[in-house]
């Protein structure tokens, strides 16, 4: 280990040097240290991106990933509609490694030891860092569902809530249902991950099926009492598009499965479709937990705004979906990405023995596809505050489309390519 | 580059002057909220259909800003975005994408 970690600090010792001639123009950042990010997402590819560039190459920035490439959750609904495929969203870590000098190790943390500064590897070995940073996306709580909680039930009702392997396989039991055949998603109580995502996904099915099965229906199991975001003008999509093809049902939680007739099992009621798409309740991915961090309601991480860095673990720093968020905040991609800028620039403060930035602000954008080709968008600003000590989304800012339209569909794809080339290239 | 802003940031002494020009690094900071749309330090990926930012003329920037934030300029979504950063904070954002090349 110790070895390994010699030749890697030579090697990127080399790649600081190509560093300082892209950023010529900017002075000599004065941190320095190794920082171990966890988690090649939104989040943590962004932080690793970020904490190369602003230090000029100074720190050493070690992302382990347990992907061999980064795959994308946001575009991936088009990917189960039929309209765009895997490869579209799907971008490799190598402008990471040979651009930025980041060394992108394929593994897994199973372990981090926040009072030694150590983590430990799935293959073996242990690393030390100076500042951690974890962006571990969210886990499914499977115990809430329990026929589910098994990996059989789970190879048969998926959730594709995680883009990959999950996201073909639903697009193939798209493909395979027959004409006239049932599509049922459920989706968790607030607050989940991408809070439109499953409004969008419902959209895009209904608008295949209505292209290629047109017998057949969407029917969305909602455990929340109302549409959770961009409510007006989803429905609108729905009555106007989609008139008796999606049928939205408030107050649906699913409590259970039974696997092999692919029925949802409500409070007092059952429902059978064809096929069966699950998003069950998450909570901060499992390291979280593992690693002894400090957890609201059990599920997600309680941070100090102003840096990231958990409340009681110094040291560590958490992105993304996996943190208790703050008021209004969504769990999205594009959050995760703001969440990643504001703590690397306070982990080069810290690194440098300086206070992070008091004024930090961050920023949502989100779009949702209605149909193959228009969108509809919500975007908020959050700005600290010092009073109530968390990010506040700041008044008469933010806001929704006016009407679905298909300039936004085109937008949507400019922020995907845009966002990806701020976090990878 | 950080002294660009830093001079920026004094230039502005207002009632939140002070504590803004303390902090080399916030125009950096600011701007980067606006890189996932408009590109890494302004440099927006070629024919994905986002303006970039970079090198663009300070006042240019902060005119288009204004206009958005006043309901003058049309958008999809950056007159609710504009709204959202305090004049101080469009200056220094608009100041920061200036110097970038």
């Amino acid at each position: 280990m110790m070895l390994m970690k010699r030749r890697d600090f030579l090697k990127v010792g080399a790649a600081a040097g190509t560093m300082a001639s892209l950023y010529g123009c900017a002075g000599g950042g004065k941190a320095s240290g190794h920082v171990v990010v966890v988690g090649g997402g939104y989040g943590g590819a962004t932080a690793a991106k970020y904490i190369r560039m602003w230090s000029e190459g100074g720190v050493q920035v070690t992302l382990i990933e347990r992907n061999p490439t980064f795959i994308s959750c946001p575009i991936s609904n088009l990917v189960i509609g039929g309209s765009k495929t895997m490869e579209d969203i799907t971008v490799s870590y190598e402008g990471l490694k040979n651009k930025w000098g980041v060394r992108v190790v394929q593994d897994e943390v199973v372990a981090v030891d926040a009072a030694k500064r150590t983590i430990s590897l799935a293959k073996g070995g242990s690393m030390s860092y100076d500042r951690l940073v974890l962006s571990p996306g969210i886990d499914f709580m499977f115990g809430e569902i329990p026929a589910l909680d098994n990996a059989d039930a789970q190879a048969k009702i998926l959730h594709a809530w995680k883009a990959g392997p999950q996201t073909v396989a639903l697009r193939k039991q798209l493909e395979e249902m027959k004409d006239g055949g049932v599509y049922a998603l459920s989706i968790p109580k607030a607050p989940y991950r991408c809070p439109p995502g499953p409004y969008e996904r419902a959209c895009l099915v209904a608008d295949y099926f209505k292209k290629n099965k047109p017998k057949s229906k969407v029917v969305i199991l909602d455990a929340n009492e109302d549409v959770m975001s961009k409510k007006g003008l989803f429905t609108k999509a729905w009555s106007d598009l989609y008139k008796g093809i999606l049928e939205y049902r408030p107050n649906s939680e699913v409590k259970d499965v039974d696997v092999a007739n692919t029925t949802a099992i409500l409070e007092f009621d059952k429902f059978k479709a064809d096929v069966l798409n699950v998003i069950p309740p998450h909570r901060a991915g499992n390291i979280a937990a593992k690693s002894g961090l400090k957890l609201i309601n059990n599920r997600w991480v309680d941070v100090d705004w102003l840096s990231m860095e958990v409340v009681g673990t110094p040291g560590v720093h958490v992105l993304g979906d996996a943190i208790f968020p703050a008021p209004t905040m969504p769990k999205s991609g594009h959050m995760a990405n703001q969440h990643a800028k504001l703590a690397s620039a306070a982990i080069l403060n810290m690194l440098s023995g300086e206070a992070p930035s008091p004024t930090p602000v961050v920023m949502n954008t989100c779009y949702s596809y209605v149909d193959t080709k228009q969108a509809i968008h919500v975007t908020s600003v959050h700005q600290y505050d010092t009073a109530t000590k968390t990010m506040q989304p700041v008044k008469g800012a933010g806001g929704v489309s006016a009407a679905r339209n298909e300039m936004e569909g085109k937008i949507a794809m400019g922020w995907a390519k845009n966002i990806w080339a701020d976090m990878l290239a | 580059m950080k002294r660009i802003s830093l001079l920026a940031a004094l230039a502005l002494l207002g009632a939140q002057g002070a504590a803004l020009a303390a902090d080399p690094n916030l125009a950096r900071n600011l701007a980067a909220t606006c890189a996932n749309c408009h590109g890494t330090n302004g440099n927006a990926v070629k024919g994905a259909g986002i303006d970039a930012l970079a090198g663009v003329p300070k006042d240019k920037t902060l005119q288009k800003l204004a206009d958005f934030k006043s309901g003058d300029k049309p958008a999809s979504i950056m007159h609710q975005i504009a709204k959202g950063y305090t004049d101080e904070q469009l200056d220094l954002i608009a100041g920061y994408f200036a110097a970038q090349k």
